[in-house]
Parts: C-alpha cells; sequence; structure tokens
C-alpha cells in the first residue's frame, strides 16, 4: 500500500465540508466491469435520497484490447442534496482501475480531487499500453491531485481466498471491492448490493459470496485508509423531493415503458419491429420481455424490414413501433413515406448518436434533427418531438403514441445516446393519473351518393384532418391503398394535377394544426434579455447553467422544446419577449435553422460536437458572452467551441440588439 | 391455408371496381383471371383476404381485387406481409411481386420470410425483365438478353426462384405459367399449405420480353416440354412418352423413353412432394435437355413463425398479470415520505 499525500490546493472540493454534490467517475478497462458498478453505485445513491444523473461512457469496441486507451470505459455520477440535473462536469473522485484509464480520464479531474488508483495493474505492461513512460503514481506528476494509490488487485486475491477460486477469476471481483470502498466513502448500506449480488448468481452461490466477501473488504478497507490518507467519509443530505415511490431509470426503459404506456392508453396491442444497433438495442431488449402487455416483438433481417413489419401491423390494426438510431433511421426513410402517404401510426424512435454515417456509435450528438423533420423524399411533414432526461422519456413515447393515433401519422421521437444510456431518480407515475386516447377503427361505410347507397371513403377527413383507420377483416369495407397518389376521397389512385396539389396541402395541414401544448418556460421570466433555447438532452446543462447565471442577477431564462414539429404555436411569441435568443445544441445548429425558418427570428447558435455533453460551465461562459460589459456578468471563455460562439453585437444592422417589433 | 368457413362467392365478386391497366396482351391479366377463378373454388372471404405487393407491373394487381389491399414499396411487401401476419394471423394473405421486386431490391426480404415461414402464398410473376421501367434487363434475364441498359446483352448468371425460395428454407415451392389452365390447382395446392407457398409464374411480357417462354408456355403446342408433377404420380411428359428416372451411380435425374405406357419397366420415378432432395434436382433442371418442371414441386410443412410467435407470447404472458402500475414501479424503489411541513 502506497497511499501518497501531495500537493495540492488549499481546500479540496471533498473537504469543503459536506458537499452538495459530488461527482465521482469510475474508470477501467472495459472488462472491468465499471458500468456494472456504476449502475449499482447509482442505484445505493438513489437509495440514499440523493439526487442523481449519471453518464456512462464506453467504448465501441466490445472487447477491446485489455490496458489500452481506447479501451478504457467510464461511468460518472453526480448525485446530492439539490436537485442534481447534469452527469457533472468534472469529477471530484476518479477511481482509474488502471494506467489507461487514469491517463484518459486523468484532465477531467478538479484540482485537488482524489485519484483512487489500484497500484496492482500499474506495472510495466500496462502503463507501456498506456503510453506512460514513467509511473505515474510515483514520478510526483500528480501532485496537484489526492492519491490513494493501493494494491487492490492484491487486496481482493485475498478477500476472496477462501472461496477457491483461480486468481483469474477471483480478480473479477475486484470492481466489487471498488464499489465496497465507495460505499464506505459515502456511507452507504452495502444490504441492497449484497441482495442484488444474490439474486445474480442465484445458480453460483460461491460466485455471489466471492463478491460479497470482496465488497465487504473494500468497505473495511476504507476504515483503514482514513486513518492513513486523504480518504474521508462524507455524507450527503437526502434531497428534498416530492413525496411519492421513487425508482432510477434510463431513457430506454423510459422509452419502453412510456410505448407501452401509450398502447395501453390507446388500447391496442403493440408490434415492435426492430433491428440491432447502438445505442437503440436496449429498447427492443426491454419491449421483448413484456410481452404479458400485448406486444409482439420482431427482430427483423434489417432495418427497413423492421420498420415495414410496423407498418404492416399498423396497417392490420395494431400500433406499430420501430426504433433505431441514425444510419438506421436513414434507410427506413422510404417506409416512412409511405406511412405518410398512406396515413397510418407508427412510432419512430431515434437514439441519436454521432454521425455522419457510423460515426460515433456509442457517443451521444443531436444531429438528425435535419433528418427528423426534413430528410424524406418529396413533401412529407412528420410529427417530431424530443425527450430531454431519461425520466421526460416516458411521457414523451406516451405523447408519441397519442399523436400517431389521433392523427393517423408517423411520429419521430428523438432521444440520444446520452438519454438512452443515462439513469435518474424517476417519481414512478400512476397511469391512472393519464387520459386515455383509444384508437377507433371504421366499422361501416362513412358517406352517402348522391341517390343514398352507402360508400365508403377511405380518404375522408375527420375534424383533426386523419383519416379512417380501416382494420381488414371488417367486412364490407375492403379497400386499397399504397404509396402513389391517391384521390382525397376514394384513395383510388390519382395523378391529377389539382388531386396532387389537394393531397400534398391536406397531409401538411394535417401535421401543422396537430394541437401541442403550448411552451413553457423551463426556469426564469416570460420576458427578458436572453433566452437559451434547447431540446433534447441539452435540458440538464442548460438549466444548471441558467440558473447559477439567474443567481448573478443576469436576466435569461431557460426554454425547452419538447414539439420540434410542429412547433408550439405561442413559441413565436414568447421567444419575441427576449432581446437574445441562444440555441445550444450538439449538432452544427439545427434546431437554430428550424427557429430561423419557422419563426423568422434570430436565434443564435452555440455548437458542440465532440460525442459528449455540454458542460454547465461552457454554457455559463456562453451565456456570459451576452452581458459582457453589465453588473455581475462573469463572463468567460468557452475552450472547445470558440470559434462557434455567436457574437451577441453582431446582431442588427442598426447596431440595436433589440428585436424589430412585429417580428416573431 | 386457414381453417375458415367457406364463403360463397363468383369471380365476379372478386373485381374491384378500377380499370386494369396492364399493356394488352399482358400476360397479368391471365393470372389476374386464374386468381379470381381460384379464390371462389378454396371458399376464401374477401374481407379477410389482403394483397400485398411491392413495387412493378405485377405490383399493381392488389388495386384489381375486391379485397383488402396493400400496395407498398420497392421490394418490401415480404416486411409488410410478415407485420400483416403477426397483427393478425387470421388473414389470408397472397403478396404479388416480380422478379426485380422480389429477387433484386427485395431478396433478402424474399429470403427471409420464407425461411421464417410465415402462413401466406407469393406469386413472384417471373417475366425476365423490367417492365415498368422500361425493359432493363433482371435478376433473372437470361445472359445475352439485350435491353436500354444492356445494348451489348446482358453478361450476368440469372438466378432462379424456385431454387431460390429452396434454398432460402421455403416448405412449399410450385411453378406455373400465366396462360395455363393448371394455374389455379397450383393455386389452390398453395392456398392449402400452412406456411409460407412460393409460386413462381412465368409471365409473358409482350412489351419488352415478348414470348421468352414459348418453348414450354406457348398457349398451344408447347405441352411435350411441360413436367406437370402430381404428388403419387410417376414424373411423365410428352404424353407419357417420356419420363424422369434417377440415375443411382450419378445420382441426377435423366430423361427416359416410356414404351407402351410401361413406366415402371423404364424406372420413371414417383413424384412425392416431400422429398426434398429431389425437389432440389427439379428446381434445378435445366430446360432444353429436359422438360420445365411444373405444379407443385415440394410440399412439407412446418410449423408457421406466427404460430411460434404467438405461442411464445402466450407463454410469457402465463401466470403474468398485465399490471402496468406494477411495471412502472418494478425494479428497487424507494419512498419519499411526506415531511412535517407538507400539507396532508
Ligand atoms: S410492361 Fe410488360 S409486364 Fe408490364 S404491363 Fe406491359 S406487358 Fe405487362
Amino acid at each position: 500500500m502506497a497511499t501518497q499525500a501531495a500537493e495540492r490546493p488549499a481546500q479540496t472540493p471533498l473537504e469543503t465540508g459536506t458537499p452538495e454534490a459530488v461527482v465521482v467517475r469510475f474508470a477501467g478497462d472495459s472488462g472491468d466491469g465499471m458500468q456494472l458498478t456504476g449502475g449499482q453505485f447509482t442505484l445505493s445513491t438513489a437509495l440514499a435520497g440523493n439526487d442523481l444523473a449519471t453518464f456512462p461512457d464506453f467504448p465501441a469496441e466490445i472487447r477491446a484490447p485489455q490496458g489500452t486507451l481506447f479501451g478504457v470505459s467510464a461511468f460518472q455520477i453526480n448525485f446530492g442534496s439539490t436537485q442534481i440535473e447534469t452527469a457533472g462536469d468534472a469529477p471530484d473522485v476518479l477511481v482509474a482501475m488502471n494506467p489507461a484509464a487514469l491517463k484518459v480520464n486523468l484532465a477531467a479531474l478538479k484540482p485537488g480531487g482524489l485519484i483512487i488508483a489500484d497500484t496492482g495493474e500499474f506495472n510495466k505492461r500496462n502503463l507501456e499500453k498506456a503510453k506512460y513512460e514513467t509511473n505515474p503514481l510515483e514520478d510526483g506528476s500528480l501532485a496537484k491531485w489526492d492519491l490513494l494509490a493501493f494494491d487492490i488487485s492484491a487486496l481482493t486475491i485475498e478477500a476472496v481466498k477462501p472461496f477457491g477460486l483461480g486468481n483469474k477469476d477471483a480478480l473479477r471481483s475486484k470492481n466489487m471491492w471498488t464499489l465496497g470502498l465507495a460505499l464506505w466513502m459515502f456511507d452507504r448500506d452495502r444490504q441492497p448490493i449484497v441482495d442484488w449480488l444474490k439474486g445474480k448468481f442465484k445458480g453460483k452461490p460461491e460466485i455471489a459470496d466471492a463478491n460479497i466477501a470482496a465488497l465487504n473488504a473494500g468497505h473495511a478497507y476504507g476504515e483503514t485508509a482514513e486513518l492513513s490518507g486523504p480518504l474521508k467519509k462524507l455524507t450527503i443530505a437526502p434531497v428534498e423531493s416530492e413525496p411519492g415511490l421513487y425508482r432510477t431509470i434510463t431513457g430506454a426503459e423510459a422509452v419502453s415503458l412510456g410505448l407501452v404506456a401509450g398502447a395501453q392508453l390507446a388500447e391496442l396491442p403493440m408490434f415492435f419491429g426492430g433491428y440491432p444497433i447502438t445505442p437503440a438495442s436496449a429498447i427492443l431488449h426491454y419491449l421483448a420481455r413484456m410481452k404479458e402487455f400485448g406486444v409482439t416483438t420482431f427482430q427483423a433481417e434489417d432495418e427497413i424490414a423492421a420498420v415495414c413489419a410496423a407498418i404492416g401491423a399498423s396497417y392490420a390494426g395494431q400500433l406499430g413501433v420501430t426504433s433505431s438510431s441514425g444510419p438506421g433511421i436513414a434507410l427506413k426513410g422510404e417506409a416512412m413515406g409511405l406511412a405518410i402517404m398512406t396515413e397510418l401510426p407508427l412510432v419512430i424512435v431515434n437514439s441519436q448518436r454521432g454521425g455522419p454515417s457510423t460515426g460515433l456509435p456509442t457517443k451521444t450528438e443531436q444531429s438528425d434533427l435535419y433528418q427528423a423533420v426534413y430528410g424524406r423524399n418529396g413533401d412529407a411533414p412528420m410529427p417530431v418531438i424530443a425527450s430531454r432526461s431519461p425520466a421526460d422519456a416516458f411521457e414523451v413515447a406516451i405523447e408519441a403514441c397519442r399523436i400517431a393515433v389521433q392523427y393517423m401519422t408517423p411520429v419521430m421521437l428523438l432521444t440520444d445516446g446520452y438519454i438512452a444510456n443515462a439513469a435518474e431518480p424517476w417519481k414512478v407515475p400512476d397511469p391512472a393519473s393519464y387520459t386515455p386516447f383509444p384508437a377507433k377503427f371504421l366499422e361501416e361505410k362513412n358517406a352517402k351518393d348522391a341517390d343514398g347507397t352507402e360508400r365508403l371513403l377511405p380518404y375522408k377527413r375527420d375534424e383533426k384532418g386523419a383519416r379512417p383507420w380501416i382494420k381488414p377483416g371488417t367486412p364490407g369495407l375492403m379497400h386499397r391503398i399504397g404509396g402513389i397518389e391517391k384521390h382525397v376521397d376514394t384513395g383510388n389512385i390519382d395523378y391529377s394535377p389539382a388531386n396532387h396539389q389537394a393531397m400534398t396541402d391536406a397531409r401538411k395541414a394535417k401535421i401543422d394544426n396537430i394541437v401541442v401544448p403550448d411552451q413553457d418556460v423551463a426556469l426564469g421570466d416570460t420576458t427578458g434579455r436572453l433566452a437559451v433555447v434547447g431540446w433534447g438532452s441539452t435540458f440538464g446543462p442548460i438549466h444548471q447553467a441558467v440558473r447559477r447565471a439567474r443567481k448573478n442577477g443576469l436576466s435569461v431564462s431557460h426554454v425547452h422544446v419538447r414539439h420540434v414539429w410542429p412547433l408550439p404555436q405561442n413559441l413565436g411569441e414568447l421567444l419575441s419577449g427576449f432581446d437574445q435568443v441562444l440555441v445550444p445544441e450538439m449538432n452544427t445548429g439545427q434546431f437554430k435553422t428550424v427557429l430561423r425558418d419557422q419563426l423568422f427570428i434570430d436565434a443564435k447558435s452555440l455548437t458542440k460536437t465532440s460525442g459528449q455533453p455540454f458542460s454547465i460551465a461552457e454554457l455559463e461562459a456562453a451565456i456570459g458572452k451576452f452581458f459582457n460589459g453589465t453588473p455581475n456578468d462573469e463572463g468567460g471563455e468557452v475552450l472547445p467551441n470558440a470559434g462557434q460562439l455567436p457574437e451577441p453585437d453582431s446582431g442588427y444592422d442598426d447596431g440595436s440588439r433589440k428585436r424589430p417589433k412585429g417580428v416573431n | 391455408m386457414n381453417d375458415m368457413t367457406p364463403i360463397q362467392t363468383t369471380l365476379k365478386d372478386w373485381e374491384s371496381d378500377q380499370e386494369v391497366r396492364w399493356c394488352p396482351g399482358c400476360g397479368d391479366y391471365a393470372i389476374l383471371k386464374a386468381v379470381q377463378r381460384t379464390l371462389p373454388q378454396i371458399g376464401a372471404d374477401p374481407k379477410n383476404t389482403v394483397f400485398v405487393s411491392g413495387i412493378g407491373c405485377s405490383s399493381r394487381f392488389p388495386y384489381y381485387m375486391e379485397t383488402y389491399g396493400f400496395h407498398t414499396i420497392h421490394g418490401r411487401a415480404p416486411a409488410f406481409a410478415t407485420g400483416i401476419k403477426l397483427a393478425n394471423p387470421d388473414l389470408d394473405v397472397w403478396m404479388v411481386t416480380g422478379d426485380g421486386d422480389g429477387l433484386s431490391i427485395g431478396g433478402n426480404h424474399l429470403m427471409h420470410l420464407l425461411r421464417r415461414n410465415v402462413n401466406l402464398q407469393v406469386m413472384l410473376f417471373n417475366n425476365e425483365i423490367y417492365g415498368l421501367t422500361k425493359g432493363q434487363y433482371s435478376p433473372t434475364s437470361r445472359i445475352g438478353t439485350t435491353t436500354p441498359s444492356t445494348p451489348m446483352g446482358s453478361v450476368d448468371r440469372p438466378a432462379n426462384p424456385c431454387a431460390f425460395a429452396l434454398g432460402s428454407g421455403a416448405r412449399f415451392v410450385a411453378r406455373g405459367f400465366d396462360v395455363s389452365k393448371n394455374l389455379p390447382d397450383v393455386l389452390i395446392a398453395a392456398h392449402r399449405h400452412q406456411g409460407a407457398a412460393f409460386i413462381e409464374i412465368f409471365q409473358n411480357c409482350i412489351v419488352y420480353n415478348k414470348d421468352v417462354f414459348n418453348d414450354f408456355a406457348a398457349p398451344k403446342g408447347a405441352e411435350d416440354r411441360q413436367l406437370w408433377l402430381t404428388d403419387g404420380e410417376p414424373m411423365l411428359y410428352a404424353g407419357g412418352t417420356k419420363g424422369i428416372k434417377l440415375d443411382l451411380d450419378t445420382l441426377s435425374l435423366q430423361v427416359v423413353d416410356v414404351v407402351d405406357g410401361d413406366w415402371q419397366s423404364a424406372g420413371v420415378i414417383v413424384h412425392n412432394v416431400k422429398n426434398r432432395a429431389i425437389a432440389h434436382m427439379l428446381v434445378e433442371l435445366p430446360f432444353g435437355p429436359f422438360p420445365m418442371a411444373l405444379g407443385v414441386l415440394y410440399d412439407d410443412p412446418r410449423p408457421t413463425f406466427e404460430s411460434a410467435v404467438i405461442e411464445q407470447n402466450a407463454k410469457a404472458s402465463e401466470g403474468r398479470e398485465a399490471n402496468l402500475a406494477k411495471l412502472l414501479a418494478k425494479g428497487q424503489t424507494w419512498t419519499v415520505a411526506p415531511s412535517a411541513a407538507d400539507p396532508v
């Protein structure tokens, strides 16, 4: 054991008494079980009543070569006694299971933060693989931080010795040893983890026991280390939350549950067509286990077949759903056009990832907005809604089902890699509190000829502009539909100019007139100097940055848009109450374009495409730039995307920053 | 295919009010009539019948049937049909595709439909050409086919639809041609089969690929080059003067002469629709030295995809309550109690 006292700032983050929030990052080799460790630590955090947000960050390779820099897998959690909206910017504690994990994650660590490192893995071979010339644990290069370095590997082997495992198997419990230490550090109950281990290794009690022994040993070690080093026990008070039943939830789970709930509210069986793709597959996995809710899952031969089968199921009277990520959504484009043309309900979930092409399969981005809104051949309008957080994905999935069924249209639901994988506490909703929107099927002919003969008009629209849903099997309502332009009423093939004009208009009007709730302000006043307008998973960092800016007296508000297409009716008017509009997004400015186009406002862009979520600091700095020269303005630099920052003063030709009256 | 109460209908009941828009003289007309003639015979119910198609001349078929119809997108009809059958297995689904739609752009989907064994009928109209796009060569065009896209003749080897189907795992493979009087019998057999029934129908595109099947499918005079297969019957053709024998030395089929109807001594084999090995030989028989093998080449049902899915869905739901509130609250939960300050 080599605990080493190091030079550090006057006060480290962990020494500020009882911190409001702490950010811990577990990093190791992809084989080290860091995601599992993080997941269980999350659970224990939630059970302790802290609010939290997590950010799993793992490599695209399933089994990247051991010890390499690109094989590092990390899990970050931000938890505290106040509202937590992001996974946190810089960690206070970094657990590094090998040299590569240290190297990849060190830059993010706060000065004075704590490094916990396993010296057992800092051997010559691993140091070389991580491209370290000397051992950073020994060469003084970590002086900026607190370092707690000891041989976790050896301690784990020692702890599990009584169970007769070989060294290789014994070392698999290293993550539980580490988790035990972390549980001690934050004064957590071990029992839920013990229960979980017993359940997980039901058939192999000796493995369960070994892991429990490792967990306990790690925990016991905390006491020892406290006496001799920088480690200390911290207690973080539970967050004040609304009373009720809570659980943690990831975005992928929330989408799945929301879809099931949506189908139930529509009183329809659900058909889910999917094809394996990162990071969307988890939805297929969850739904495959919910068959008792009338869910049929179909793993198709490709993305196209997945969406086509879902449309086929919708045609036959179920709620068709498909899901994918950017490249797969591109493949589904033509079929979405058919669903638009045949006006059948369909929900398409896009868990966005970095693109174009294969891009960054395991990293997050919001760059499929254009694809969602504009990305089909022909005039093919389709509603698009976006979830802002893992828990919010539940509500948004229900909303997607509602729009699809009530308006007979495909709907795209945007989430992203961050939302899909991240977890947060969720107040379990009461399904009875949602208003059902039962699907209606046409049972008899819906029109009369001049001579009184009853007639079926498959494209006769209701007050919402939706055509009737007609299940094959219904007596007397046989009819044909397809992708060729159809007559406005009969649905028979009709290429005539006036008819195509009328049908194009009708399809557009139907989507334009979808009733979406009015846009509210997530934080701040309804008028002011600056509106920061976000959509999707940027909610957390924007919210925190706006909160901090407002604390500093800046006139800034946070507006977060769920209904990306069509936009809420009042959005233009709301934003016209602000001098400036800033749109941070993890793409090159796609929503900004939509806002400029639809609302004719001078929205400025703050973009980031590094595959990582925005940090609060970046956003604070960007907000500050709009307040240069005003009291309490913190200002600041945004390094990662400095070149992409808008210049607030470059606004209008007359040099004013005010929006001309009457323009919105 | 589905055990449903037979419905009394006539050919007229199956004609939609839409004007048929194929080229005059197109083989599609004959197939349409054959289907409309077949459906009353099998007691099919228009309201339960769905025609699903992709894109191409053949895929216009659903518009002309007074049934439910879904004209989908190029090549993807198998996927739509799969979704329809999984959502409502009681529907009687006929899929209509062509050589381009089914074997080129949609080859992948067709393969998976057949291997999964979705309970429906697939009619692949093979005219060895792209008609709707004005006459380019197709994946079944013979080498040397001269078209606007192959002015010097095509050079790639054609696909064999029945061999493709059998190789994909189809449990029913049959062949017919547009003007054949036997086509309804083939369709009836396909409909009776539980599972994916694949029927290749040679179809004359009189505009872009006229009469390419005349050697065996001419309305008259080509009968001697047709080997109509019937389960349990000897493989005889040319008015019983020729037959097919299995040569045991080379394990291949051979043409033999049959004298005075004595096919036994000529070694002619009896067709067994369940013999998959012979089926592989039949689909590959080179036309010319051999007659064209027609009728039901192979028919050996296996449990269908949708029955397996339904069974699994039922099993998964057994003893499990579909309680959404419980589902939402699954896993480890914790309760935040109202604090003293909160109003009770
Ligand atoms: S192009 Fe050929 S296949 Fe198409 S309708 Fe005309 S004749 Fe028939």
